[in-house]
């Protein structure tokens, strides 16, 4: 008894310890990483990064732990935004708030739409509270275009950050600040919504996604604890939001539109849902995505919608799902025996990916060119779209890769059922 | 007035009736499947492009007959090669899966077609007046678009009520497992049904195409209204579909026919604002502008009060 006790003990301290590492890694991450990365683009890059992993965590505390399919989260970090950008004019009329607080007014604006739309959303998970979601979303997308005098119409509405007085000789005129302002609201929020997760609370929510009928016969309403995730879920939007507005001092109609919503669920699904960590990987992949690639590809929104649909068909657990999948075999010191197999996978995965985004690209450069200009720069080597051969190289790759998957697929498998297999008992094993 | 209520009413049903071609497939794919395809009006999308391609070589009339034919083979092969594979994951990856169709087959549309409007015109032939009324006039093309409507209508009525293959359907959407248990191909029945709803829309896109417009949007602009239709209606319900198209087909026509505005009823009260008050945006709201809103605020208002819808007899 008290050596179980003990054990268990020094696995929660060690748990714990573990914790505070992570913590205190993540804060100096976030501290040293415009050193590292210094240019202003990248620091505008990670500022966004910020803002967007906030927005889908908070989306996961819907869909991932509590089981909701929302189609307008938006909703909340929009409005958030809206109510940030017009206290930002106050601030700049006078109203003694300091800028970087103004989240906590995006925040609070979050919780109270959590508050008014989750009172009759909630009451049910599933099919119904994702029309009602999307209700909500066209309602609210419409009336943005309605209400001028709020939402400044298609325009939005402006504000400027350093307006306000200075908060310990900060003026928040640079993007370094701008970005320190993030990361600091990034960490309490992510430690905060971590907490949650963790929580009796959070428990509680897991309890009602996977069967609502349980939790009820153990005593709690399924539908409070849906609104008390729900409304948690959309302060955190509505603080996102609020740090959009001092980031960028614009906010318009198109930050509570179903383009953002869409956006918020593509990062929470690509990243992994299961996963605390996955909406934060999602989120930095779909922030790259949207400002790296779209400065090399017109068509780079065409590449996510494949992306995502390759998710949902082959990986649904997303990519932190597709990491944590290794931890067994990781634990059993087995990931050699993965080396070679996935090393014979990734080649043809890159020939046919090579193949495929050729033919997307010299495709759409077909489309757009004029009649003298026939020659593409595609991965550096100049193709003329009216010979066959850069199309028969292209075609051939891809047909070359995806022969390769099958032939891989094979050994793949057998390599991760070895990896996975059970360990003897009474000693290592012998594979 | 009697002639905004009578063109109102003609519009409304033109319109109407084509939101139900959209929302019958939609709703049968539901009532069978339980997905809630979020793409289904992205294949009306394709079906007005398809259309349109086709009838720069050959003609608008052959566009009706191959456009939606090659709609529902795409929606077959969707439903055999992805949406069954995804089943196992469960109902929100459907659910995700559908979104994202919808997401990648705009993009698509995009990349084949671009960002601009198409020239996607209807036939010569019914380029007419039909008739004038009070000065205004009714093209003969909306009379060929309401009566393709009323076809398709008691078609899918006969085949769903007359037919050995309707008989099984309408088995398949209650008690899917017994049909099977019976001998009956049902994934077989599920992918037929999927083509189905989906060459539906791929009708509906062909006639609809030249009238609303063939552009990259026209699927999100429609998608979210064909999904208030099928809730209203009662999710699985027909006959639901049809009342309720028909009713958001009118009461939007009529909401932007009628311009009047919140000041009209507070003047009539006895109460104005001047211009410059915070709220000033309520007080001069129109009919008008309000027209895009109605459909939601009766979407929240129905699943609050009325899940099942106004004839259905199942929880959405």
């Amino acid at each position: 008894m008290s050596t179980l006790g003990n054990m268990r003990r020094a696995m929660n301290a060690e748990a714990k310890r573990r914790q505070r590492l992570y913590w205190t890694v993540l804060a100096a991450v976030l501290a040293v990483l415009p050193w590292v990365f210094s240019s202003s683009f990248a620091v505008s890059i990670m500022t966004q990064i910020g803002i967007a992993s906030i927005f889908a965590l908070s989306y996961n505390m819907l869909l991932g732990q509590g089981g909701m399919l929302s189609f307008g989260h938006a909703v909340y970090f929009g409005l958030g935004g809206f109510l940030a950008m017009h206290f930002m004019n106050y601030i700049e009329g006078g109203f003694p708030l300091p800028v970087p607080l103004l989240p906590i007014i995006g925040g609070l604006i979050g919780l109270l739409f959590g508050v008014i739309f989750g009172s009759f959303s909630t009451r049910r998970a599933g099919t119904v509270f994702a029309m009602i979601s999307l209700g909500i979303a066209e309602l609210i997308a419409s009336s943005s275009l309605i209400f001028v005098k709020f939402f400044g119409g298609e325009e939005g509405i402006t504000g400027d950050r350093t307006m306000g007085a200075p908060f310990l000789n900060f003026n928040y005129a640079t993007d370094i600040e701008v970005y320190y302002i993030a990361a600091i609201w990034t960490f309490i929020a992510m430690f905060a919504m971590y907490w949650f997760s963790r929580s009796p609370m959070g428990r509680m929510a897991n309890a009602v996604r996977e069967n609502p009928e349980r939790a009820e016969f153990i005593g709690y309403s399924q539908r409070k604890v849906r609104l008390i995730s729900f409304c948690a879920s959309g302060f955190f939007a509505g603080l996102a939001g609020g740090i959009f507005a001092i980031a960028y001092e614009i906010v318009t109609e198109e930050t509570l539109g179903l383009n953002q919503s869409g956006s918020v669920l593509l990062m929470a699904y690509i990243g992994g849902i299961g996963y605390f960590i996955g909406p934060v990987i999602g989120a930095i992949l779909l922030t790259l995505l949207r400002t790296v690639l779209s400065n090399f590809t017109d068509i780079w929104l065409l590449y996510l919608g494949l992306i995502f649909l390759a998710t949902v068909l082959f990986a649904p657990a997303g990519l932190s799902g597709l990491l944590m999948m290794h931890g067994p075999a990781y634990k059993a010191r087995r990931m050699g025996l993965l080396l070679v197999p996935y090393a014979t996978m990734a080649i043809p995965i890159l020939i046919t990916t090579i193949g495929i985004t050729g033919i997307l690209e010299l495709a759409h450069f077909a489309q757009n060119t004029s009649v003298d200009d026939r020659v593409m720069m595609l991965y550096g080597i100049p193709s003329n779209i009216d010979s066959l051969l850069p199309w028969a190289v292209l075609v051939g790759l891809a047909g070359i890769g995806i022969y390769g998957i099958r032939r891989a697929k094979a050994g793949v498998l057998e390599a991760w059922d070895q990896a996975n297999a059970p360990i003897a008992p009474g000693g290592q094993d012998k594979s | 007035m009697l002639e905004i209520t009578l063109f109102s009413l003609l519009n409304g049903t033109v319109y109407g009736l084509l939101l139900f071609m959209l929302s019958s497939g939609l709703t049968l794919i539901f009532s069978m499947m339980g997905i809630l395809n979020f793409a289904h009006a992205s294949f009306y999308a394709l079906g007005a492009y398809f259309a349109f391609q086709i009838s720069r070589y050959i003609g608008f009339w052959p566009g009706l007959i191959f456009a939606p034919l090659i709609v529902g083979l795409i929606g077959a092969g969707v439903e055999r090669y992805a949406l069954r594979h995804v089943h196992k994951f469960g109902h929100v990856a459907e659910l995700v899966f559908t979104f994202g169709l919808a997401f990648l087959l705009e993009e698509i549309i995009q990349f084949i077609w671009g960002n601009d409007q198409r020239p996607y015109h209807g036939p010569d032939i019914l380029d007419f007046p039909l008739f004038v009324m009070f000065g205004a006039n009714f093209p003969a093309y909306k009379f060929f678009m309401l009566s393709i409507s009323i076809l398709i209508f008691i078609g899918l009525l006969l085949v769903l009520t007359k037919t050995r293959v309707g008989l099984i359907i309408q088995a398949a959407i209650t008690h899917p497992h017994m049909v099977g248990m019976l001998g009956h191909n049902v994934p077989l029945v599920f992918m037929l049904t999927f083509g189905t709803g989906t060459a539906l829309a791929g009708i509906a896109g062909v006639i609809a195409g030249p009238v609303m417009g063939t552009y990259p949007a026209m699927a999100t602009d429609l998608g979210s209204i064909v999904f208030v239709v099928v809730v209203i209606g009662g999710l699985g319900s027909l006959g639901g579909a049809l009342v309720a198209s028909l009713l958001i087909g009118i009461v939007q026509t009529f909401a932007v026919a009628i311009n009047v505005s919140v000041n009209d009823f507070l003047n009539l009260i006895g109460v104005s604002f001047g211009p410059d008050h915070f709220l000033v945006d309520l007080w001069t709201m129109t009919l008008p502008m309000m027209a895009p809103l109605i459909p939601y605020l009766m979407l929240i208002l129905i699943l609050i009060f009325r899940p099942t819808g106004l004839f259905g007899n199942r929880e959405t």
